[in-house]
């Protein structure tokens, strides 16, 4: 018998309607699918990372499931509630248990608040008839969980560095004591060493708190030492999704392959060059995809059938959308080379 | 000693200690402003402009009605500014005194100023930071409504009004109220539509905060910079209409009077060896204008310094 999953994400899509520059007001806009049917499931207290290059809807995704852009599909919570769809009042209620922590730490603090302001805000909104004194409790003893001095509740947000700014921000997120956090790409815009404490950081809450996190990054070494499973997204599709070990042990897809082969490896000795597998081109446009899988246009071992079929996604618990997974051999390595080269 | 017990002392007080408090991105701005040697004189300038509007009357000798039978009929000679009758300013045509009238016409020109900035602040700064915030049909309806109005010729209009409904100053209100909130509106959207995708405007969002509370809490106050440094130099332009159109003789009635009328009477006499007639109203109205551009930009440095 299976836990119930906290959050089951079936056939999620999101599409934006693009006017063409140029175009007559009346004239149809053209969809542009930037994420194009994900199914993941995430267990309470488990760590979901979310890899794949820029554009390829990561984002869009933790914006989708947070109800920042409107979505189609289905995001079971695990009261059996479905988020997709509903009204502003009714997300009300599951707003508290689904939080977010953003990309640019000082970006997404407002430079007129207070530190004290700023992480109350989403405590005064969910619960009203808290009094004032209560709230300024409730900061100071969240301030200290997150590492910073309760005595600077009073300062505003330039005052900090941005470490410091993006333990603000998990302070905000963690104060409605939320069930899920959303991490879009929270230590990217920190230097290395503050990356680790940070990343440390949300270890020793989830940890204490039993939190889930969907962590979004396109540093692979992060998310293979925060995450429990990783997925891996190409064009707003699913290409596979795996427990952390497994995936990063023996990667299925090409496309998983591919990227996890130019991860930079801390030995001056190791050969980048001779282990990379590389992909020719750019990520084709999502307003106009490829036919049936789309990553066939870079991938070294497409062949006629991938154009055909769109790939199911496959397997109990690693799963992979490819019609022929399996490790690339060396032979499709050197074609990928010499097309590169090419 | 490695380490310093009193600098260790002072560190570890200075962590205990009762919630230090911060420096707000306002009072960064108000140093700056302080430091900014135009700005400040023309603060004062400002300041004295009001202090005369205001208690001027405690030192006029004469009312601003009264007329001064001695000087009428030769007022080039006898109602020249002096001490001693207690026409600082001299005497305007009718033999009233000039001083008297300069503080009813400062009132009244600056309270134009003042509250045509002030509608603009408020209707502009509300306006447009819905119409930015909320968007898409919402956005396009809103600001092709001011879009048009705009491009009504406002003069005409302002004109047209006070020769129909009759010259008042309630008028006068109305239509510089009407107009002037169009530019700020329009300035307001742009910066509106920068700061909406700011990720604290987004994380409003997802926490649930309601749209209105997101404008008035997230982004009115991230506007004001802005709004105040137009306000400041939206003052001058309200003054400037108001004096056109009482120059023209459509703008407030007597015996109320403004800036404008005065300096209109003052120039219509000016071959009459009455120069004073033009001179105070003018002085005055000029400082004015050169205090409010000073401190405008004053204020659009201190609040902006990437600007620069």
């Amino acid at each position: 018998m299976m836990t119930k999953p906290l959050l089951d994400v079936r056939d999620l899509r999101v599409t934006f309607r693009i006017h063409r520059e140029g175009a007559m007001p009346w004239s149809a806009p053209l969809p542009l699918h930037a994420v194009g049917g994900v199914d993941f499931t995430l267990n309470p207290g488990e760590t979901l990372g979310v890899v794949g290059e820029s554009g390829c809807g990561k984002s869009t995704l933790a914006r989708a499931l947070i109800g920042l852009v409107p979505a189609e599909g289905q995001a079971e919570w695990i009261d059996g509630r479905d988020l997709i769809g509903l009204s502003p009042r009714q997300m009300m209620k599951y707003r508290s248990d689904i939080q977010m922590v953003f990309q640019d730490p000082l970006a997404s603090l407002n430079p007129r608040m207070t530190v004290g302001q700023i992480i109350a805000e989403p405590l005064r909104t969910h619960h009203p008839g808290l009094k004032s004194a209560e709230v300024k409790d409730r900061v100071k003893a969240i301030m200290e969980k997150v590492g910073l001095l309760p005595n600077q509740i009073n300062r505003y947000p330039h005052e900090f560095s941005g470490g410091q700014c993006q333990r603000i921000g998990i302070a905000r997120a963690l104060i409605v004591e939320p069930k899920l956090i959303i991490c879009d790409e929270p230590v990217s815009a920190l230097d290395v060493s503050i990356q680790a404490q940070v990343i440390n950081l949300l270890i020793r809450l989830q940890k204490e708190l039993g939190l889930a996190l969907v962590f979004i990054a396109h540093d692979l070494s992060v998310v293979k030492h925060i995450s429990d499973r990783v997925m891996v997204l190409y064009l707003g599709k699913v290409m596979e999704i795996g427990s952390s070990a497994d995936l990063f042990a023996d990667p299925q897809h090409p496309y998983t392959q591919a990227l996890l082969s130019a991860v930079p490896v801390p030995d001056p000795a190791h050969d980048l060059a001779g282990s990379v597998v590389p992909l020719s081109g750019d990520l084709p446009s999502p307003m106009n995809p490829p036919s049936g899988c789309v990553f066939r246009t870079r991938c070294p071992r497409a062949q006629a059938a991938c154009a055909e079929q769109v790939p199911a996604l496959l397997g109990q618990d690693h799963r992979t959308a490819c019609h022929f997974p399996g490790p690339l051999t060396d032979a499709e390595i050197a074609r990928a080379r010499n097309t590169e080269a090419a | 000693m490695v380490i310093q017990q009193d600098k260790m002392q002072s560190l570890a007080t200075r962590m205990s200690q009762d919630e230090v408090k911060g420096r707000s991105p306002w009072a960064d701005a108000r140093k700056r402003f302080l430091r900014n040697k135009a700005a400040m004189t023309g603060l004062i300038i400002l300041i004295g402009v009001a202090l005369f509007a205001l208690l001027g009357n405690q030192f006029a000798q004469w009312s601003n009605e009264d007329l001064d039978f001695t000087v009428m009929g030769q007022v080039a000679t006898m109602g020249m500014p002096s001490f001693e009758n207690g026409h600082y300013f001299g005497t305007d045509d009718l033999g009233r005194d000039l001083f008297a009238r300069t503080v009813q016409g400062t009132q009244i020109s600056l309270m134009v100023g003042i509250v045509g900035a002030a509608i603009a602040v408020i209707v502009g700064t509300l306006y447009g930071a819905t119409a930015g915030y909320v968007g898409g049909r919402t956005d396009q309806i809103m600001m092709r409504a001011v879009d048009i109005l705009m491009s009504i010729p406002y003069m005409f209009v302002l004109i047209l009004l006070l020769v129909m409904f009759g010259r008042s100053i309630a008028m006068l209100f109305l239509g510089i109220g009407l107009i002037s909130w169009l530019d700020m509106s329009r300035i307001v959207r742009g910066q509106t539509l920068s700061l909406k995708n700011r990720e604290f405007i987004e994380a409003a969002r997802a926490t649930g905060v309601p749209s209105w509370k997101i404008i008035i809490r997230h982004i009115v106050p991230n506007l004001l910079g802005l709004v105040a440094v137009y306000a400041t130099l939206l003052v001058p332009l309200m003054i400037l209409t108001e004096s056109f159109i009482s120059f023209l003789g459509l703008g407030v009635q007597e015996p109320l009077t403004s800036w404008g009328a005065l300096i209109s009477e003052g120039a219509g006499t000016m071959n009459y060896g009455t120069l004073w007639q033009l001179a105070f109203p003018l002085f005055f109205f000029v400082i004015t204008l050169f205090g409010f551009f000073f401190v405008g930009d004053g204020l659009r440095d201190a609040l902006d310094p990437k600007d620069r």
